[in-house]
C-alpha cells in the first residue's frame, strides 16, 4: 500500500476490441523506476517487443504522470509519452506541460495504456471513472487548436484535452502529440504512433484527489523548493522575462547558434529573433502550467504584415532558433507564424525547422532538382518558410510527404545523407556542439536520438560559471550526472526548468515526503540511472549500436566560420570513452553485466 | 486551487478549492473568482437553519458546518457560484480567508492574487487614478489651470 503521490490504478486500453481494464500499479516497479518516464518505459520493456514495427498495431503508448503531478510541488504538471519512436527506433519519452497531466490523475489514473488499433477513428472521453469511446470521424483532419476546442464542446467545457493534428494523422515522423490545444510532447515521431492506431485523441475530467503521505514534511518541502526557484535569477528573472528565447542573444554570443542548416555557428541578426525582441514586438502575456511559479510560456499575437492577428503559444527559443538562424530568417513574425503552424499540424517544431533548412540546403546546392520544389527554396526567405512549413503540415504533394519524414529521410533520399543536421536520424536543437563541447556529447549518448533535455550540460557549461564550454575535460562527468538526474526528475513529473535552481537532494525531499519512500539525493540518481540503462538496453535490442553514438560529419570536421567560436570543431572521441567507462559501459557501448547488477537489471539484459 | 484544497482537506483537488479559476482557453485568460463575503449575503438569507451567517466582528459570511442540512439553497441563491459543493456533491464549501493567510495568496507568485484591506485596495486604485492624471496635466503646455 502506497501511502501518496500516486493514485493506484493503471487504465489499459485496446482500442481494436474496444475493452478498458483496470490495473493496479506495482508498488515495487514504483518504488525503483518512480512513475511517468520510468515506470511507463518499464512497461514496454515488459510488453512491447523491441523490434517491433512503431506504427504496428502491436506497439503501446503510455501516457503517464508522475507522483507529483497535481500536487503544489512547483511546475509539477508535466504529463508523459513513452512508446517505441517510428523517427529512429528508439525508446521515445517525451514529456508536455499544460494542465492535462494533474486532470488524468484526478480522475483516479497514473496512466493510461494505449494498445491495438481501431478500426476507425476515435477520441477517448475519460470522465469521473467512465471510459467512453468515441467516434472522432468528424474531426479527422482538423487541426489541434480547432479539435481540442471541438473536443471540450463536446465533452465538457472544463475537462483537459491531448490530441493528434493532420501530421500525426499522417504518420509524419516528426509529428506531435499535443496537450491543451499548443503543449507539445516533441521528438521522435510519437503523434505517428497515436495516428497509427486511428485515434485522435483523449479527453479527461476527475473528481478525485490526491494525497501525500507526510503533510507537514511535504508543504515544507514545496515551501524550500518554491523559496529556491523564487531566488533563482534563470528561474524568476530571465525565463518569466523573456522566456526560453531569453538563450537567442545567449547563445548567440558565445558563438554557438547554429546557422543555415549549421554551415555557421553566429547569426549577425539575432536580436531580431530574441526573447527581448519578442517581449516587445509579440508578447500578450505569459503562460503558466500546472502549479507551476515560473510562468516561462508566451502568449503571443503578430501584429503586423501579412500574418496580422494571427496568435497563438510561443515560439519557444528552440523553433525560433529552428525556423529562424537554422533557415537563415531573422523576419520575427514569419517564425512565430511558422511556429503557430506546427503546432496547429502538430509536427516537432526542432525537426520541422532543420528539416526546411536542410531542404534549403540540398536546393541551393542543386542536390534537389528545381523542379521537386513547389517554389525556390532560398535560405533567409520568410515564405519559403513558412509555406514549406504548411506542405509538411498537409502532405498533399511528394514534396510535403517527403519533407514530413525529417531532414535524415530527405537527406537520404537526394544521395546526402550527411547534409541532416541530425544524430540517430533525429535533428539536433539549437546549442552547436562546436562551441559548446559537452553538448555534442548529450547528442551523440541520448537515448532518444539528438536531444538537449535528455541532459542539459548547457547549464553547466554556458548558463553558470563553472565548466569551460571549449574544454572537453568534466563533461563526460557532467553529462552522465545530468542524464541520471533527468531520468528521475522526468519520472516525478516536474519540469526540467526547476533544476535551475534546485538539486537532487530536493527533488528527493519532495518525492519522499508525497509517497512516503525512503528516498535520499543518492538513491535519486541511482533510479536515474537504472532508467537511463533500461531504456539503453530497449535501443540496444531494437538494433542501434554503439556506431549510431555519433555526430553530423559536419560537426565533426567543418570549423565555424565566423564569430566567438570561430575555427572550432567537436571532438567527440576526447569524451565518449570516459563517458562509456563511466556509466559501466563496454568500448562499443554495451551495459556491463556488473553495472546491471548494481542497478538491479540483471533480468532485463 | 490545488493550494486551498490541500489547506482545506489535506488533499489536492481542484473540485475542493473554495476559489475557482475559469479559463478561456482561445486566448488563454484566467479569471478566479472567489466569495465576496457579501454585506447582504444571499446565502444567509435563505438558510433556514441560520448556517450562514455574516460575522459583524470579521465581516465574513461564516458556514457552520454543524447546522447545515444539505438543501443547497445557498448554492442557487448565490450569484457568483462562491458558494460550492463538494466533489462528493455532498457538503458546502466556501472561502474563509484562511483566517487571514490564505493559501492561495501564499501560491500566487505573478501577485494576480494578493490579500489587502479593502480601504488600501480603494486607496490604491485612487492613487492610480490621480497619478494618471498627474501625468496627463504635466504633458499639458500650459499646465493643469491655463
Amino acid at each position: 500500500m502506497i501511502d501518496g503521490g500516486y493514485q493506484g490504478t493503471i487504465l489499459r486500453v485496446n482500442l481494436t476490441d474496444r475493452s478498458v481494464k483496470e490495473e493496479a500499479l506495482h508498488e515495487d516497479w514504483a518504488k525503483r523506476y518512480i512513475g511517468g518516464r520510468g515506470y511507463g518505459t518499464r512497461i514496454i520493456v515488459d510488453e512491447v517487443d523491441p523490434k517491433v514495427d512503431p506504427l504496428a498495431p502491436e506497439n503501446k503508448v503510455v501516457i503517464g504522470t508522475g507522483p507529483l503531478d497535481g500536487t503544489t510541488a512547483p511546475s509539477s504538471g508535466r504529463v508523459m509519452v513513452i512508446t517505441k519512436g517510428p523517427l529512429n527506433n528508439t525508446i521515445a519519452c517525451s514529456n508536455a506541460g499544460g494542465y492535462f497531466g494533474p486532470m488524468l490523475k484526478r480522475t483516479g489514473y497514473d496512466m493510461i495504456i494505449l494498445e491495438g488499433k481501431s478500426s476507425e477513428p476515435v477520441y477517448l472521453w475519460i470522465n469521473k471513472g467512465k471510459v467512453e469511446f468515441r467516434d472522432a470521424k468528424h474531426l479527422w483532419g482538423k487541426l489541434v487548436n480547432d479539435t481540442d476546442r471541438l473536443l471540450r464542446e463536446e465533452t465538457h467545457l472544463e475537462a483537459e484535452t491531448m490530441e493528434i493534428g493532420p501530421a500525426g494523422e499522417k504518420m509524419s515522423m516528426i509529428s506531435n502529440v499535443m496537450f491543451n490545444g499548443h503543449r507539445a510532447s516533441g521528438r521522435t515521431g510519437v503523434g505517428a504512433v497515436v495516428g497509427s492506431k486511428n485515434l485522435k485523441g483523449i479527453v479527461v475530467r476527475g473528481n478525485k484527489g490526491i494525497s501525500v503521505a507526510d503533510h507537514d514534511g511535504f508543504l515544507e518541502a514545496v515551501r524550500s523548493t518554491r523559496a529556491i526557484l523564487a531566488a533563482n535569477p534563470v528561474a524568476s528573472g530571465g525565463l518569466p522575462l523573456y522566456g526560453t528565447a531569453v538563450l537567442v542573444n545567449i547563445i548567440n554570443s558565445v558563438g554557438s547558434l547554429p546557422v543555415r542548416n549549421a554551415q555557421d555557428a553566429y547569426f549577425p541578426e539575432a536580436d531580431k529573433i530574441s526573447g527581448e525582441t519578442l517581449r516587445t514586438q509579440n508578447l500578450v502575456r505569459n503562460e503558466g502550467c500546472s502549479d507551476c511559479p515560473i510562468a516561462c510560456g508566451r502568449v503571443t499575437v503578430i501584429k503586423e504584415g501579412k500574418y496580422k492577428g494571427e496568435h497563438g503559444g510561443g515560439p519557444e527559443y528552440e523553433p525560433i532558433w529552428s525556423l529562424g538562424a537554422m533557415c537563415g530568417v531573422s523576419d520575427l513574425n514569419a517564425i512565430t507564424m511558422a511556429n503557430y503552424l506546427t503546432d496547429r499540424y502538430g509536427l516537432d517544431g526542432i525537426s520541422a525547422g532543420s528539416t526546411v533548412a536542410c531542404a534549403m540546403e540540398l536546393y541551393e546546392k542543386g542536390y534537389m532538382p528545381a523542379k521537386d520544389a513547389p517554389f525556390p527554396l532560398k535560405f533567409g526567405d520568410p515564405d519559403a518558410l513558412v509555406e514549406t512549413i504548411r506542405a509538411m503540415g498537409e502532405q498533399k504533394d511528394e514534396f510535403g510527404r517527403l519533407l514530413a519524414q525529417g531532414s535524415y529521410r530527405l537527406a537520404e533520399h537526394y544521395g546526402h545523407p550527411e547534409l541532416s543536421m541530425s544524430v540517430k536520424k533525429q535533428e539536433f536543437p539549437a546549442y552547436d556542439p562546436r562551441g559548446i563541447k559537452g553538448i555534442g556529447l548529450e547528442y551523440a549518448t541520448s537515448n532518444r536520438g539528438a536531444c538537449h533535455v535528455r541532459g542539459y550540460t548547457i547549464a553547466a557549461e554556458v548558463l553558470s560559471p563553472g565548466l569551460d564550454r571549449l574544454a572537453y575535460e568534466g563533461k563526460a562527468a557532467v553529462t552522465k550526472f545530468l542524464q541520471d538526474l533527468t531520468a528521475a526528475l522526468d519520472s516525478l513529473g516536474m519540469c526540467l526548468f526547476t533544476t535551475f535552481g534546485m538539486q537532487a537532494k530536493d527533488l528527493a525531499q519532495l518525492y519522499s515526503a508525497a509517497t512516503g519512500f525512503d528516498c535520499d539525493e543518492k538513491e535519486f540518481l541511482k533510479i536515474g540511472e537504472r532508467i537511463w540503462n533500461m531504456e539503453k538496453l530497449f535501443n540496444l535490442k531494437a538494433g542501434l549500436t554503439g556506431k549510431d553514438d555519433t555526430l553530423p560529419p559536419r560537426i565533426l570536421s567543418e570549423p565555424i566560420v565566423t564569430g566567438p567560436s570561430k575555427g572550432e570543431v567537436e571532438d567527440l572521441g576526447k569524451m565518449l570513452g570516459e563517458y562509456y567507462s563511466l556509466r559501466g559501459w563496454s568500448a562499443d557501448s554495451v551495459p556491463t553485466k556488473e553495472r546491471l547488477q548494481e542497478l538491479g537489471l540483471q533480468d532485463l539484459s | 486551487m490545488d493550494a486551498c484544497s490541500f489547506e482545506k482537506t489535506n488533499v489536492f483537488n481542484p473540485l475542493d478549492s473554495r476559489i475557482n479559476v475559469i479559463s478561456f482557453h482561445e486566448d488563454l485568460t484566467f479569471i478566479p473568482t472567489v466569495c465576496t463575503q457579501c454585506e447582504i449575503p444571499y446565502c444567509a438569507e435563505v438558510c433556514p437553519t441560520s448556517a450562514l451567517v455574516k460575522n459583524a466582528e470579521t465581516g465574513l459570511v461564516d458556514f457552520l458546518k454543524e447546522k447545515c442540512i444539505g438543501c443547497k439553497q445557498c448554492v442557487v441563491a448565490c450569484p457568483w457560484g462562491s458558494i460550492k459543493i463538494n466533489h462528493l456533491g455532498k457538503e458546502i464549501i466556501k472561502c474563509d480567508q484562511c483566517g487571514g493567510d490564505p493559501a492561495c495568496v501564499k501560491v500566487c507568485k505573478a501577485e494576480a492574487l494578493t490579500y489587502v484591506d479593502v480601504e488600501d485596495a480603494v486607496s490604491s486604485k485612487q492613487h492610480g487614478v490621480a497619478e494618471a492624471y498627474r501625468r496627463i496635466a504635466s504633458e499639458m503646455e500650459k499646465g493643469v489651470n491655463p
